[in-house]
């Protein structure tokens, strides 16, 4: 029975092993060295110069700009994204209240979650070349509407004022449908006679929301926190797409600058690396802080 | 079901018996219909964008700056068959179909195998293996897009359909794998034990037994990588450079963005962008469930 083990595991487990090293870890790896070099493209010159990036990149007024908006995605978009997800998910759930018994959803529930996910299923390319045109000055979609009410219409993408905050709505909107659903599921493991219990004993909806689901969801909201946060410190499609990080470098980011560092305006491959290396710790210890600071105890229901 | 039969009115009885005990009775009401106007500015939200833009894509240009709210006058076709000929998105349609068709084939031939080896064989060193294969998950893709950029050029896959598959592969595996390493874990040992007893290879019971076994899990990782494959836009932005005719959907997309800019054919791009997503749309109307399942049964557990 032993015989045949061992030629299954090494058929079975060298090839995707093999295509992993060369194609995943020995980048990361390499990364690491290539940040200490000053590698400025397709030649092979590529001198060690140290730390001597990094230091480039504290000064680096650019970087820091790009930084600053990643920050602001970083404290925004997870708040927004999850208590819009869980107000909708536990409408839906547990909206309704006029049906006979007990906890039930809103009347449509399943075509509101039919509708809330299509954003998911687009490619962000596609969200992207979308919004931007719903956001053209002329020709758009937003602007149409203010015309027609008789407001104010602003150039949006193209107004330094509001061109990063635009990026960042669509953020939350192709986000949104994605947590509604994921807290709806997890919200349906909740047992019903929980809230039936509450309900007898007169706690309001948002007592309810409060004091019971999201303590009973918590493990779920503390992942979508670290994917949301991993997912704002990117950005780098919709920002690269709708914006191009201007107008003025008002809404560039931290992927965008290292994208244009090495494939773009210059090819300054040791920058570049370094400027990965940092988001590389600077992503790591987002997701460790986000895992710290919302551990609590697990709750299980038997 | 009798339970719940027998409960309703149960409970019903008693919120009449003690009315006073409840007094956000009548908020509620008020709240209700309150709340159901977000749900219903939400899902306003979601579907406008898309019905104006398959809308747009049927108007004429000079509708589509004079008008924006405006219903088409005539439908007009030709603007998709305007984009689908001559800004090529039929054929990048179909690379991007070749691509993933080839590397979702791949992503789940090598997860399956590596994740059962995983799940179901004990060897020295395997947590450690695991774990750096795993591990991978946590890194966002463009921390290694340069030395990446390189390595595919090193071993002369770059700009070519089998090097975005291989990378594409690549970088879907520690998902992959830690997802159906779960699932194998969750199958029954009975069954294989059994099937090697009445004298079953080990390679036959892994096609033949464990891996229709692992049917529904196979699917919900598959509905996954299908569409972050599909959807890829940075990798072949960098591996696949240039302006050719051999590039993916999302590119081309991204290109005909770039020169209605210049042409001023909105109406083309529009027609583009819902050539694009209609069939995607379609299929995920069509398996909404376990599309649903699918993209968030890995955040789940």
């Amino acid at each position: 029975m032993r015989q045949g083990r061992l030629p299954l595991i090494l058929t079975f487990l060298l090839p995707p092993l093999a295509l992993y090293g060369i194609f995943v870890l020995s980048p990361y790896l390499q990364a690491f060295q290539i940040s200490t070099t000053d590698w400025m493209g397709y030649s092979a010159q590529a001198d060690p110069v140290g730390m001597a990036n990094f230091r480039t990149l504290l000064h680096d007024g650019y970087v820091w700009n790009a930084l600053k908006n990643n920050a602001i995605l970083l404290a925004v978009v997870p708040v927004v994204t999850i208590g819009l997800g869980l107000f909708f998910a536990s409408m839906l759930t547990m909206g309704g209240r006029k049906g006979r018994a007990g906890v039930t959803g809103v009347r449509g529930t399943s075509v509101y979650r039919l509708v809330y996910f299509f954003p998911q299923v687009l490619s962000v390319v596609i969200i992207a070349l979308l919004w931007k045109e719903i956001y053209s000055p002329t020709s758009g979609l937003l602007n149409g509407a203010l015309r027609a009410v008789g407001l104010a219409t602003p150039a949006w993408l193209g107004d330094p004022r509001f061109a990063f905050w635009c990026v960042l709505a669509v953020m939350v909107w192709s986000n949104v449908g994605f947590y509604v659903v994921l807290f709806g599921a997890a919200m349906q493991a909740i047992p019903r006679d929980i809230y039936e219990a509450v309900l007898l004993d007169g706690a309001s909806r948002t007592t309810m929301l409060r004091k019971i689901t999201i303590p009973l969801l918590w493990d779920t909201i503390q992942v979508a926190w670290i994917y949301l946060a991993i997912a704002a410190l990117d950005g780098f499609i919709l920002v690269q797409l709708m914006t191009n990080g201007g107008p003025n470098f008002s809404s560039d980011v931290i992927g965008l600058r290292m994208y244009d560092t090495s494939f773009g305006s210059e090819n300054k491959f040791g920058y570049a690396s370094a400027i990965g290396v940092a988001m590389f710790f600077l992503t790591l210890s987002v997701a460790v802080l986000a895992l710290r600071t919302a551990r609590r105890d697990r709750i299980e229901y038997s | 079901m009798t339970t719940v039969d027998t409960g309703a009115p149960a409970a019903e009885a008693t919120r009449a018996a003690t009315p006073g005990d409840r007094p956000p009775r009548r908020e509620l009401g008020v709240a209700n219909v309150f709340s159901h106007g977000f749900l219903l500015l939400w899902g306003a939200m979601t579907v406008l964008p898309l019905a104006w833009m398959v809308l747009s894509s049927l108007k004429s240009n000079g509708e589509i700056i004079s008008e924006p709210w405006g219903l088409p006058e005539a439908l007009r076709f030709d603007n998709w068959s305007r984009a689908w000929t001559s800004a090529h998105i039929g054929r990048f349609f179909f690379n991007s179909l070749v691509v993933v068709a080839g590397s979702l084939s791949l992503t789940m031939l090598l997860g399956a195998t590596a994740a059962y080896v995983f799940a179901r064989y004990e060897f020295r060193g395997r947590q450690v293996v695991y774990y750096l294969f795993v591990g991978g998950m946590m890194f966002p893709v463009f921390l290694a897009l340069v030395p990446l950029f390189f390595v595919v050029r090193s071993v002369g896959l770059l700009g070519t359909w089998p090097g975005l598959i291989l990378v594409y592969t690549a970088y879907s595996l520690p998902f992959t794998v830690f997802f159906l390493t779960a699932f194998f874990r969750t199958l029954p040992t009975s069954v294989a034990e059994a099937a090697l007893i009445d004298g079953c290879g080990h390679f036959r019971l892994f096609f033949r037994v464990m891996l229709p076994m692992a049917r529904p899990g196979l699917i919900s990782v598959g509905i996954f990588n299908f569409l972050s494959h599909w959807n890829q836009f940075l990798l072949p932005q960098v591996l696949l450079p240039g302006d050719g005719q051999d590039r993916m959907l999302a590119q081309g997309l991204s290109s005909l963005a770039v020169s209605q800019g210049y042409a001023g054919d909105y109406a083309q791009l529009f027609a583009g962008l819902t050539i694009a997503v209609l069939p995607v749309l379609v299929v995920y109307v069509a398996f909404q469930r376990q599309v649903q399942s699918g993209l968030t049964a890995g955040q789940l557990k």
